[in-house]
């Protein structure tokens, strides 16, 4: 190429991306929702280890930590924190077949058992917490 | 249905004006057409200065892709009569996400760079002789890539991709959708090289799962589920090199 050649450049019209794009199609607004929801996943690890520590503290400090979670705004807020925590887990596990693509022997494993596996996964790892946390209760 | 439908057509014409407008034509509401069919009855009978970019009119060739009422679709498998309503006109604009060079026309360079950039061809360590024959494939082997080799590169995932306006260094979807095509395919030997491009932050990476990309793909690609295990095999990729650094990758 000589040196007094140019390229060609066409004088483009660029399109701005409004602000508020993910309110353009339910599609776009539903992802945004999900994503919102990791705030909630951030709450409710952040509570767990709260709640950790004031067990490990003293029995005043967890009576006092109880007496807070318990109130009627904080039993508000955490319901709508379990809510948008199963939004984001029952998403999250419904995506994975598609993320993962397993073979064995040559063909390919369907859909449906990588995602019965996942949800049987949550399941067995939900009895162990429930068993965790209820054990000398009784 | 009414005998004409209204079109309103994204015009840019950088020598006339810096900014688009919107110019409306009213067409034949024939019942057999495409949207295509209804640009090119402009063009030929109405303003022959009306840009846009086709070629086969069958779903092949990927050229036609444009913003249907805010959908980005294949104007030659799209029908006026689906798209038309008695209220509102058939909008029509370039596909969003890539500059716009004249009324319809949006330029593609970066998508075609970005094609280069995750090599979207079969690389070979050695190449045999003619002589040896062909490279054979089993069913199995090929029924493994066959979903990602569908792409026709129309770049409507891109459109629907909101990613890829916010971040235009994003690889995106077809590209990837693309190099997975090569990395799962027997004969090639590139996947490796592959990963260094598509592992960087403007990889795999910056895509958030949005999952449009793979409802607008005119022949079923999915993109999306293409990156979401691309990015499965980068971290499984990772661990192993963590744990077992002395294989390599």
């Amino acid at each position: 190429m000589s040196k007094s050649y140019r390229l060609y450049h066409p004088k483009w019209y660029r399109r701005r991306m409004p602000i508020f794009w993910w309110l353009r199609a339910w599609s776009y607004t539903r992802f945004i929702t999900r994503e919102l929801t990791s705030l909630a996943v951030g709450y409710g690890a952040v509570l767990l280890l709260v709640s950790i520590w004031a067990v490990t503290r003293s029995e005043e400090t967890y009576e006092h930590f109880s007496d807070l979670v318990l109130s009627t705004p904080a039993l508000v807020l955490h319901l709508l924190v379990l809510a948008a925590l199963l939004l984001h887990t029952l998403t999250w596990l419904n995506l994975a077949p598609r993320a993962m693509a397993l073979y064995v022997g040559g063909r390919r494993v369907p859909d449906a058992l990588v995602l019965a596996a996942h949800y049987l996964a949550w399941a067995a790892v939900s009895v162990g917490v429930v068993w965790l946390l209820t054990r000398g209760t009784a | 249905m009414n005998d004409t439908v209204t079109l309103e057509v994204f015009r840019y014409r950088p020598e006339e004006a810096e900014e688009p407008t919107f110019e409306r034509f009213r067409v034949p509401a024939r019942r057999q057409w495409m949207i295509l069919d209804a640009l090119n009855h402009v063009k030929d009978d109405l303003d022959g200065s009306l840009s846009f970019r086709w070629a086969c009119r069958m779903g092949v060739c990927g050229s036609c892709g444009m913003t249907v009422n805010g959908k980005p679709v294949l104007t030659c498998a799209t029908y006026l009569s689906d798209a038309a309503s008695s209220r509102d006109p058939v909008r029509i604009e370039p596909l969003h996400g890539f500059p716009v060079v004249r009324d319809l026309i949006g330029d593609i360079r970066d998508f075609i760079a970005k094609l280069k950039r995750v090599k979207a061809w079969i690389v070979r360590d050695d190449e045999k002789p003619l002589s040896e024959g062909a490279y054979l494939q089993t069913p199995a082997e090929l029924a493994r890539y066959k979903q990602y080799s569908m792409c026709i590169n129309c770049m409507l995932c891109y459109a629907a991709c909101p990613i890829y306006p916010l971040e235009p260094e994003f690889i995106g979807p077809a590209a990837i959708a693309l190099a997975q095509r090569y990395n799962l395919d027997s004969r090639d030997a590139g996947a490796e090289q592959r990963m260094d491009v598509l592992s960087r932050d403007d990889g795999i990476w910056s895509c958030t799962f949005v999952g449009e990309c793979s409802v607008v793909c005119p022949k079923n690609v999915d993109p999306a589920g293409a990156i979401q295990r691309y990015k499965l095999q980068a971290t499984a990729d990772w661990f192993k090199s963590l744990l077992m650094p002395w294989r390599g990758r």
